[in-house]
């Protein structure tokens, strides 16, 4: 008997042209054609979306947390990649 | 006559929006519950607007609710179909292949209705049926081609829905040549061969069969229904009917 | 690798903060333990809770009225389908999850074990149970599971609706006709005490301090304490039921200036534990409705995952 159990998936919607796909969050569904299915009617009930992408959850790659700091800590330190790190006269508009 | 054709889509989605419901809480996933009450949904909006232009176009003053609820079920016009029960999945899924792939290539080509109303409401719908018929699709194949049961319930569901088939194509008198010359309606004759064409696709690849051999049952577009009609409206209509000219 | 104490302190520097614990941080076990019952206890709530308002679907008085329940219903599945993937990020599959609902070893909402006798209880339930699972849950947006947080901020987005649906729905009954208003009333009366009741035992005195509710709130994961959301709900429902013109079955209701809150009797705690333990009106026709579905949909999750197998197969066949 196969598992019955239907895997995970994780579920990104694009809320308009533009934008980035955005996690929303994950359902169950047999297969990737149901389950972009299942995501259309579970996550854009509202209109919340224009395009949908769905991944089986056990197919994502995670940084482990042992290695959380070493990954992300030195970014922390470039301030520079930040906009508001450079001051620009107030009459400069649109920057 | 218009009227009376409104009418006849407007009870084919709302009756069947009624059965749909009945799944909400007992589907076999969480996930599909969510997808059965869209289609619900979609169908009993459908159903609101062309029940609303059919009153409209009667003139004599009956809105959405008034249809809906303060008739008896020989005024009813919806084809038998869609008010059979709605057995277990596969037979509901069956019943959704067929009349989502038919009403597909309805309001496809109501789209260009000379009735704006009914052109609006096709340009609406057929996006939404476009989905039920994937929906169906999709569970007619895993049914289909899963398990020996799934096959076993599968078959079975073809079986009890297709002697209802051939009334979606038969026109008796709704819509009737008059409107179809207008161009306000669609002959569902000519619908049969695009229907036959996807759902045989869909069967093959599944690899079922179309059952053969029942004789056609029809009269529901003349208001001769199944006995379970009257028990569907005598639960629909019932608190309704108990407060007349109350406002909900 | 980090000492336990180490990333204990880490957890709670997180938390202390008001930051969020995301699912792949280390958290203490009683803290995962704790999420998952609550977070399965109410996923539980909403898929039961779409019985008693789904009892009225077929019936509903006017398409209008049919479509927004319908709609409810579906968010409530909905709901119950981000909570049990809130809990999944926490180790545990919601298969079982529903084991457990199913077997009765995890509760769901006791609410959900009264009967909807009448089209007016459907709006009371939005009105009354939605409204006192906002209150409950609106502090829970900021729960220090960020998983569980961000499920509620959908939920309170979508559950705004539920609630103003239902007084609406209510207030059309009082200005109609004398059945429809005797209607609500009744409603009103038969729902006011098991909403309160869905706040949970009093935590006031004793009980607050060293017990269940003084953990929750130092993990982040409970802001209030029982007493202060269900006088929160009262307050906030006594003005509404006035516009409304019901009358609240409480003789001692009223306000007390020098509290700033209104005076209410208690609900029957007895009444409640009863309930949670199975003795309600409706535990066993509730739960049997639920294992029904899921058992006769058994085939249907079997043939989609052997479907799927089958796929797999050939690809790799194909692929090879």
């Amino acid at each position: 008997m196969t598992s019955a159990e239907w895997p995970l998936w994780e579920v990104f919607v694009r809320a308009r042209r533009g934008l980035s796909h955005l996690h929303v969050g994950s359902l169950h569904a047999p297969d990737a054609a149901m389950a972009v299915r299942n995501a259309r009617d579970v996550y854009t009930r509202r209109g919340e979306g224009v395009s949908i992408w769905v991944v089986p959850s056990d197919q994502i790659t995670a940084s482990s947390p042992d290695e959380k700091d070493a990954f992300f800590d030195p970014a922390g330190d470039k301030v520079y990649r930040h906009p508001t790190f450079y001051e620009v006269p107030a009459e400069a508009k649109h920057l | 006559m218009k009227d009376q054709y409104a009418l006849a889509l407007g009870d084919d989605a709302l009756v069947l929006a009624q059965r749909l419901g009945e799944w909400v809480a007992r589907a076999p996933e969480l996930e599909e519950d969510v997808a059965l009450a869209n289609i619900a949904l979609d169908l009993l909006g459908q159903a609101r607007t062309l029940l609303t232009h059919a009153g409209e176009l009667e003139g004599a003053g009956r809105d959405e609710d008034a249809l809906a609820y303060w008739r008896d079920d020989r005024d009813f016009r919806n084809v038998l179909l869609v008010e059979l029960p709605n057995g277990d999945f596969a037979q509901t899924m069956a019943r959704q292949l067929v009349f989502a792939a038919y009403q597909y290539e309805l309001y496809d080509r109501l789209r260009a209705s000379t009735d704006a109303t009914l052109a609006a409401v096709a340009g609406k719908a057929v996006k939404e049926v476009h989905y039920h018929r994937d929906h169906a699709t999709q569970w007619v194949l895993r049914l289909g081609d899963g398990t020996d049961e799934s096959r076993r319930r599968m078959v079975a569901g073809l079986d009890t829905v297709w002697p209802y088939v051939d009334e979606l194509f038969d026109d008796g008198g709704n819509p009737g040549p008059a409107l179809v010359a207008e161009g306000v309606a669609v002959d569902p004759a000519t619908l049969r061969e695009p229907w036959t064409a996807y759902v045989g696709t869909v069967l093959a690849e599944a690899g079922l069969e179309p059952p053969a051999g029942a004789a056609p049952r029809g009269g529901g577009r003349r208001g001769l229904h199944t006995e379970h009609l009257g028990y569907l409206l005598a639960e629909m209509q019932h608190l309704h009917r108990t407060h007349p000219g109350a406002t909900w | 690798m980090a000492g336990t104490d180490e990333r204990e302190a880490a957890f709670y520097a997180i938390v202390d903060s008001d930051g969020r614990i995301e699912p792949r941080d280390d958290m203490p076990e009683a803290y995962r333990k704790t999420l998952i019952r609550q977070i399965a206890q109410h996923a539980h709530s909403e898929i039961i809770g779409m019985q008693p308002e789904g009892n009225w679907i077929s019936r509903a008085p006017s398409l209008r009225r049919k479509a927004i329940l319908l709609a409810k219903v579906q968010d409530e599945a909905g709901h119950g389908l981000y909570l049990y993937a809130a809990a999944e990020t926490l180790g545990v599959s919601r298969d079982q999850l529903l084991e457990l609902l199913h077997t009765r070893r995890q509760k769901y909402s006791s609410i959900f074990n009264y009967p909807t006798l009448t089209w007016a209880d459907v709006g009371a339930i939005g009105w009354l149970v939605d409204g006192a699972a906002i209150t409950n849950q609106v502090p829970l947006t900021r729960c220090s599971y960020g998983p569980y947080a961000r499920a509620m901020v959908r939920i309170c987005k979508e559950e705004s609706f539920h609630q103003r649906q239902g007084f609406e729905s209510l207030l059309t009954l009082t200005r109609g006709s004398a059945a429809q208003k005797a209607m609500a009333q009744d409603a009103l009366d038969r729902w006011w005490y098991p909403s309160l009741a869905m706040f949970g035992p009093p935590d006031t005195g004793e009980q607050v301090s060293g017990g269940h509710t003084e953990q929750s709130m130092r993990w982040g994961i409970k802001r209030f304490s029982n007493d202060e959301l269900r006088q929160r709900f009262v307050d906030m429902t006594v003005p509404q039921s006035e516009v409304l013109g019901l009358t609240i079955p409480d003789p001692d209701l009223r306000w007390n200036d020098e509290r700033g809150h209104y005076d209410f009797t208690a609900p029957d705690y007895d009444e409640l534990f009863r309930v949670i333990k199975g003795d309600g009106p409706c535990n066993a026709q509730r739960l049997a409705h639920r294992v029904a579905a899921h058992t006769e949909g058994a085939w249907v999750r079997e043939a989609a995952a052997a479907y799927a197998a089958k796929q797999r197969a050939k690809t790799q066949t194909e692929a090879a």
